[in-house]
């Protein structure tokens, strides 16, 4: 036992994020009685899709699962949480999981029977000149802004980059006020063409799609610069069919599309699939990591349809439920299918590799520039030699853009999995009281 | 949009801000367009992912170190960005 552990810190089921995935696995789990605990380090659950705020209008959906969740005695929520790192080496116990968690006044070690990773995906964030410029966002990261009050109302905001986020960005920045200038895809037409065509078999979607679609959506169309002062962007270049186009902008939101948020499953043992997803076996368990599973975007970006299939079949497995994980494969096929077509046509094009310029940083923490990192040969060698990586936000942005840009294959992550307080750590330590290892 | 209820001091200057406000939002609501740090080279830097992964948005927060983009803001927080080193940010 540790100084902050309490019986309560002990649970069947640890489900990591409470976005679509998440919350499905909990609402599949909960009527079996068992003691649920459901985390994420947002100040409420919905994940990106569903973030809550003072400007967020959130779907029908979206609030009927947050109110179920609260139906539920055995479903513990916490919100504002987020895992250190894994505990167990100081204090294994068979059968029990022990991961550190801190939220924003204390630390502890939670132990869960079984664990299902739901942690999402973050957005493949891609050096260009300028890219380090205040105003300059991801996609989904203006959104997600937005929904927590930031101002736009009034602004000239250009969104760029890839995949279908563009749009609900643009929309949402649209709903705040914003006038959304131009809208750069970089896929070529024909791909999108081909997309659209296939939407038939999604009616939902190409209904969402035709209504999102704004009037300055192009595609075959990137950034190549942002500008500005030191303190503020003022315009971006576009380059689109073949031509440069410098537009006034008050913020840019450039996202290219969405990675898995794997560490934690690593950490746990798990392997990556094709789509860098956490690979899981047709029941969502974690291949090879007994008693872990993982469900939604973590396991390779798909879409919130895709995601809530995965966390409800991934609860009724958690509890035993087979048949009625079974009975869900059909739903997550179909959104397997879709989230296929989008890997097919929103394949990013060789151009994005060569945007960035020998002084534009890629390691934001660490500022880091290009021209330090082309001579290195992968990733272990340009964190010893240039400190790329070594930063606070420990190399999530820079690996995945050096991977794009430069193949490097990223290193395991190592512990801890975000800056924490040393008084985190302090929970990991045996108290005097308790028995030690007899190895100490 | 709720009612700003809500007074907090972003760089010792007062704000009110609608409850579920991030600090992230506050702080570009007060101080345009919410810059949060330097960094290392002395670059002035604002919310990138906007989703707790880039850690841009690192500011002092009560005295602990916190990510903007995912603190609601609360009555009476006291708030430093890394714009001014005598605030002793993080």
């Amino acid at each position: 036992m540790t100084g902050t552990d309490t019986p309560s810190h002990t649970c069947d089921l640890l489900i990591v994020g409470a976005g679509p995935a998440g919350m499905a696995a909990a609402l599949a789990a909960a009527p079996s009685g068992a003691r649920i605990v459901l985390l994420d380090d947002n100040p409420a659950p919905g994940g990106q899709i569903w973030r809550d705020g003072p400007a967020a209008k959130l779907p029908a959906a979206a609030r009927e699962q947050r109110e179920a969740l609260t139906q539920h005695a055995n479903v513990q929520v916490r919100c504002g949480t987020r895992v250190a790192g894994l505990a167990q080496q100081t204090s294994p116990t068979p059968g029990l999981y022990a991961l550190l968690l801190e939220d924003a006044e204390s630390g502890w070690v939670q132990r869960a029977r079984q664990i299902i990773l739901c942690t999402g995906a973050r957005e493949l964030l891609l050096p260009f000149p300028g890219w380090t410029l205040p105003g300059v966002t991801g996609a989904g990261g203006l959104q997600a802004l937005i929904k927590g009050g930031l101002p736009v109302a009034g602004q000239r905001i250009v969104v760029a980059g890839s995949g279908p986020l563009l749009l609900a960005a643009a929309h949402t920045a649209q709903q705040a006020g914003a006038q959304v200038v131009a809208v750069a895809e970089q896929t070529p037409w024909r791909a999108l063409a081909q997309f659209g065509a296939g939407l038939v078999r999604w009616p939902g979607k190409a209904v969402q799609a035709a209504t999102l679609l704004p009037a300055v959506y192009r595609a075959s169309s990137h950034v190549v610069r942002a500008h500005g002062t030191a303190g503020q962007i003022e315009a971006v270049t576009l380059h689109q069919n073949g031509r440069a186009r410098e537009i006034a902008c008050d913020r840019l939101a450039c996202g290219f599309g969405l990675i898995p948020n794997t560490e934690l499953g690593q950490m746990l043992g798990g392997d990556l699939n094709a789509r860098r997803g956490l690979q899981v076996d047709a029941e969502q368990r974690l291949v090879g990591v007994p008693g872990v599973l993982a469900a939604g975007e973590c396991t390779g970006f798909g879409g919130s349809e895709r995601s809530r299939a995965e966390g409800a079949i991934a609860g009724h497995v958690a509890v035993g439920e087979l048949a009625a994980a079974r009975a869900l494969w059909p739903e997550r096929a179909r959104w397997q299918a879709f989230a296929d077509a989008l890997h097919r046509h929103f394949a990013l094009q060789p151009a994005l590799n060569s945007l960035a310029e020998p002084d534009t940083l890629v390691c934001r923490c660490e500022d880091v520039p290009y021209a330090a990192l082309t001579g290195r040969t992968g990733w272990i060698d340009a964190k010893l030699h240039t400190r790329c990586g070594m930063g606070a936000c420990q190399g999530r942005i820079c690996s995945a853009a050096t991977q794009q840009l430069l193949g490097w294959a990223p290193a395991p992550p190592r512990h801890l999995l975000a800056p924490t307080r040393i008084a985190t750590l302090a929970a990991l330590a045996p108290r005097a009281a308790e028995p030690t290892p007899s190895t100490d | 949009m709720t009612e700003a209820t809500i007074t907090l001091t972003l760089d010792g200057q007062a704000a009110r801000v609608a409850p579920g406000t991030t600090v992230a939002a506050a702080l570009a609501q007060a101080i345009p367009p919410g810059a949060t740090r330097r960094s290392v080279r002395g670059e002035v830097r604002a919310p990138l992912c906007g989703m707790g992964i880039c850690q841009e948005c690192r500011v002092q927060i009560d005295g602990l170190r916190r990510l903007a983009c995912q603190t609601l803001c609360r009555d009476g927080m006291q708030v430093h960005t890394g714009l001014h080193p005598e605030g002793n940010a993080p």
